[in-house]
């Protein structure tokens, strides 16, 4: 029997997927000379995925969500919602690598051949509602970073970051893969989400039985946190981070990790919403020592993508700090507003953050923050836009990173339980630890003195494909944080469709 | 008039930041357009201020001019502006003080120079205290409130003094810490009242019904969060210690405007949000906020009698006023919180002379050091008299808007609001009284040395400029305010009432008179 096919509910990942095979069969056929095709076709592919998303957008706005495959795999508003967001920023990603894949001398085609199928991994576990579609979508965001956090190949750097980011992939992989065979077992053969969501209160889980669950639950969840980099599996993220190509590292932190909380906010809403004592206490304890981890070891980093990378686990666990939560009747509907807000703030906003690396590290040629030092007067405009970035990502209003926080505030408190006062509090602490890190490039740039024998009036440009990237996020990151209706609107549209 | 109705509180609020945007656009090099361009938008700004004002109307103690637009319809946030008796002076108070640093700084700009960034920044400062002094939401406030600091920060950090990277990333990390425990208060508001409003007029008049369901062992932790955000930027001991340093290494005019407006946020934040939407805390908690208003009022003039920098001087006396200001807060009544709101202007326009005075004596001298300085009078008679006329008026002379400030706060916690403990209130005063004989002493002291005398060795023959025109047309307007005020205090106190008395008398019950309190205890 063949699966009937709803061919306009999966045309996204068909175009992405179809861009990503054509991108590769034009490298080998053109000549040497001609090869920067591969990088347009990719970016054209992506935005014209955009198309049926929002084609798709208006039909289950009208007949309700899609769901195929025997319910594994769903089109509604949350799997639509994020569709979009790969794909925008799986195109920002391309224009922060145009040049510095181009000029690293490096295979260029394959790179993107190679970040599209990350996405279109990232594509599927937006809609995938069973636990053999997580694992699939989630091995096929993992196994192309990999390869392109290795892409510095005559660097030790990059190789040793590939290493490690595949040996505790693989390991978290294998974990996850035997907590989802128990869960499997215990619920006595499935690995619907939904179904397993209705068969629990039927089995009628014993007091004995619980210690088995909570183990095959948070089995399940390490891959995951391994891919958000929550505390303690954050180990990879910053030596990957810092060895891997700076635009993969961008991707890495903003793509992969969103990939990783999808994943968590599907399995946790629509498998266990019903048992929240078996996942939120590990979720609480996990956030609360991603924002103390990441932010006091961020403190100590003097080399701005190690200070990024500690920056972003504790960013992920500021996204974490609702799904804490998510399982009280008081905050579910506030806690995945916010964990979507805040990936889709974050996402613009550590991009930009890494533009603006990209470009500064080009004019000093040192990713060490002390090189950053005097920027401002070679070139004050991304000096500027740079710290918007950094002050966003710190929660300074009017800069759309406040409303982010706002939001995961607003779902914590929501709970009105202890605990999650105190996660809230935690939190509030935690907001004014990483100011501290986020303005120590800014007090470089700005305040600091140009190194002797620079001249200030020394070449400082940054390139066109950067420029268009850095102008589009800090238009968001400006608008956003001003109009905040407008992520607050993408928030309420991703819904799950639920049951 | 429909229009300023409508948009006159837009207009005021967003006008500089219009201002800042174009001289962000100008060239580089043309600085003549900059300092045009900042002088006109602020002017503007101002003129938007005095329409606002004309249009006032004196006997309705409720909001004006209000705007009522969607803003965050999710979390039910709106763009709610409205002015009242309170918020008026203040934002003219800004307005003005905004425009005078503008021509102060015209040509002295502190070192590294660069009026393109100065201005922007001081642009959106403007942006940031008027939003603050019109929101009638409290996330909006939070926004507005928040916008103020990075201006700051990079005002005190690029053209503040030697060590200004360590004084200004105190002065910020001790506001956002406590404005991140303010916006978690906020938020416990709007889920615990019941109310999903942000709205601070809509809790008030919850809180005014008694619909107000937060519970007072609850309300009382809210109010603490209330009460860091807030007392940090006032600043209140034991927070403080931000105050001083900010203050010294900040150039002229970030000193200016840090003591003249933005201490007057954390103050203004009691009056508006803390005390109205959360009475029954605040009636728990007024007692140890007048018992470290007068901590503060004393350790302020103690250690002011302990300087040698002629800004230190003046940066803890601040801590010193703003304990009268907080005192008279905390004092719960009509008569406390109209002189509180007297003491905020007052302060702003004294205190903001006094820190003009000393950059200006320290671009002459070069140094600020009380030790080396001396016959400022017979060098420079204008500077020398302007610099006494604000001490005497800073210490309370009566006759001058300080003494309108010190007077009714210490008299208001003769007989406190809400029936809070007589003894306690009564102790505070007459510590508080104390505090004032102390302030005449460090400011004479500090006049004395810096004025009285003949000049030391090294700048004896050293040719001192008297004032130049721009400081002339930036400290005329202050100086006849500080004796306008003195000799018309009703104008000002008139104005606050109207408003403070319908926010205050309906909360908290108020003294009638002191001997039939005296019985009924």
């Amino acid at each position: 029997m063949n699966p009937t096919i709803n061919w306009h509910a999966i045309a996204p990942e068909l175009i992405v997927a179809g861009t990503a095979v054509v991108a590769l069969i034009a490298d080998l056929m053109l000549p040497r000379d001609r090869k920067i095709i591969g990088p347009r076709i990719a970016a054209v592919g992506c935005l014209a995925a955009l198309i049926p998303v929002i084609t798709l957008a208006f039909q289950i706005g009208d007949d309700g969500p899609i769901s195929m495959f025997g319910g594994a795999y769903v089109v509604d508003g949350f799997a639509l919602a994020f569709k979009g967001f790969f794909v925008l920023v799986a195109y920002l990603t391309l224009l922060l690598s145009l040049d510095y894949i181009a000029d690293g001398d490096y295979y260029q085609t394959e790179y993107y051949f190679l970040l599209l199928t990350s996405v279109l991994g990232m594509m599927a576990m937006a809609s995938s509602r069973d636990l053999i579609s997580v694992f699939v979508a989630l091995e096929t965001i993992s196994i192309p970073t990999f390869i392109l956090a290795g892409w510095r190949k005559h660097d030790s750097k990059s190789n040793e970051a590939m290493m490690k980011y595949f040996v505790i992939g693989a390991l978290s992989s294998a974990v996850m893969l035997y907590g989802m065979s128990l869960v499997f077992g215990l619920t006595g053969g499935t690995t619907n989400l939904a179904e397993i969501a209705t068969k629990l209160p039927e089995l009628g889980v014993t007091n004995d039985q619980t210690g088995l669950w909570i183990v095959a639950v948070f089995a399940t969840l390490v891959g995951f946190f391994f891919k958000v980099s929550a505390v303690p599996f954050h180990n990879w993220a910053p030596d990957t981070y810092e060895g891997a190509p700076t635009p993969v590292t961008a991707f890495l932190s903003v793509a992969s990790k969103a990939g990783g909380f999808v994943a968590l906010t599907t399995v946790v809403y629509a498998a266990f919403p019903g048992q929240p004592d078996w996942w939120q206490p590990i979720l609480w304890v996990l956030a609360a020592a991603s924002m103390f981890v990441g932010n006091l070891t961020a403190l100590r980093q003097t080399n701005i993508v190690r200070l990024l990378a500690y920056s972003s686990v504790a960013q992920g666990g500021f996204i974490l700090v609702p799904l804490a939560v998510a399982g009280e009747a008081a905050s579910s509907a506030q806690a995945l507003q916010a964990v979507v807000i805040y990936l889709v703030i974050y996402a613009v906003m550590n991009l930009g953050a890494f533009a603006c690396v990209i470009a500064a590290s080009k004019i000093t040629r040192s990713g060490e923050i002390s090189s950053y030092s005097g920027l401002y007067q070679r070139n004050p405009a991304l000096v500027v836009v740079f710290a918007l970035f950094l002050f966003s990502l710190a929660g300074i209003p009017p800069l759309a990173g406040w409303f982010a926080k706002l939001a995961m505030f607003r779902a914590v408190l929501a709970a009105d339980t202890t605990s999650a006062t105190v996660l809230a509090v935690i939190a509030a602490v935690n907001s004014v630890i990483a100011f501290v890190y986020y303005v120590k490039p800014v007090r470089a740039m700005v305040f600091g003195e140009l190194p002797e024998g620079i001249d200030r009036e020394a070449s400082a440009r940054v390139s066109p494909a950067l420029m268009l990237a850095i102008g589009t996020t800090v238009i968001l990151v400006v608008v956003a944080g001003v109009v905040p209706a407008i992520p607050a609107w993408i928030g309420e549209t991703a819904q799950l469709a639920l049951g | 008039m429909d229009f300023l109705n409508d948009w006159g509180l837009t207009l005021a609020v967003f006008t500089p930041a219009v201002g800042a945007a174009l001289v962000m656009l100008c060239p580089k090099g043309n600085e003549l357009a900059q300092k045009v361009i900042a002088l006109v938008t602020t002017l503007v700004t101002l003129l938007w201020g005095v329409l606002l004002l004309a249009n006032f109307d004196f006997d309705r103690g409720s909001m004006q001019f209000s705007v009522d637009r969607e803003w965050i319809p999710l979390i039910n946030s709106r763009y709610e502006l409205g002015l009242d008796g309170i918020g008026l002076p203040l934002v003219l108070l800004s307005m003005l003080i905004t425009v005078l640093c503008v021509v102060y700084s015209w040509d002295h700009f502190p070192h590294p120079h660069n009026p393109k960034a100065f201005l922007t920044l001081m642009l959106i400062l403007e942006v940031g205290m008027i939003g603050t002094f019109v929101a009638q939401d409290l996330i909006l406030f939070f926004v507005f409130f928040e916008v103020v600091l990075l201006p700051m920060y990079f005002m005190i950090g690029v053209w503040g003094g030697p060590n200004r990277q360590y004084a200004s990333i105190k002065f910020f990390l001790f506001t956002l810490f406590g404005s991140a425990l303010m916006l978690v208060s906020f938020i416990a508001i709007y889920f615990l009242s019941g109310a999903e409003s942000f709205s601070i007029q809509g809790l008030t008049e919850l809180a005014r019904t008694g619909d107000l369901g937060i519970a007072k062992g609850t309300a009382v932790v809210i109010f603490g969060g209330l009460f860091l955000g807030f007392a940090i930027k006032v600043p209140m001991f034991p927070f403080h210690t931000w105050l001083p340093d900010a203050h010294t290494e900040a150039p002229t005019v970030g000193s200016v405007l840090l003591a003249a407006v933005l201490l007057k946020l954390g103050t203004y934040g009691f009056v508006r949000i803390a005390l109205p939407i959360l009475p029954e805390a605040a009636v728990e908690w007024a007692p140890w906020i007048g018992l470290l208003a007068v901590i503060g009022i004393i350790y302020g003039a103690l250690c002011c009698l302990a300087q040698k920098d002629m800004k230190r001087v003046i940066a803890f006396s601040s801590v010193a006023h703003m304990g009268f200001t907080m005192l008279a807060i905390a004092s719960l009544t009509d008569f406390g919180i109209n002189a509180a709101v007297f003491g905020m202007i007052s302060h702003g326009l004294i205190t903001g002379m006094l820190f003009f005075c000393a950059g200006s004596v320290q671009e002459r001298y070069e140094t600020r050091d009380m030790g080396r300085l001396g016959g400022l009078l017979s060098q420079a008679p204008h500077l020398g008299w302007i610099l006494g006329f604000s001490a005497m008026a800073s210490l309370g002379l009566p006759g001058l808007a300080g003494f309108w400030g010190e007077f009714p706060a210490i008299l208001s916690v003769y007989e406190p609001g809400a029936n809070m403990s007589l003894t306690v209130f009564r102790t505070f005063m007459v510590i508080a009284a104390i505090g004032t004989v102390l302030a005449a002493g460090y400011l004479l002291w500090m006049y004395q040395r810096v004025a009285f005398g003949r000049p030391k060795g090294e700048f004896e023959h050293a040719h001192i400029h008297d004032l130049h025109r721009p400081e002339w047309i930036a400290w005329t307007p202050l100086l006849l305010l500080i004796v306008g005020l003195g000799i018309f205090p009703n104008l000002l106190f008139k104005t606050t009432d109207i408003s403070v008395e319908p926010l205050v008398t309906s909360v908290f019950a108020q003294p009638v008179d002191a001997g039939a309190t005296e019985a009924a205890r």
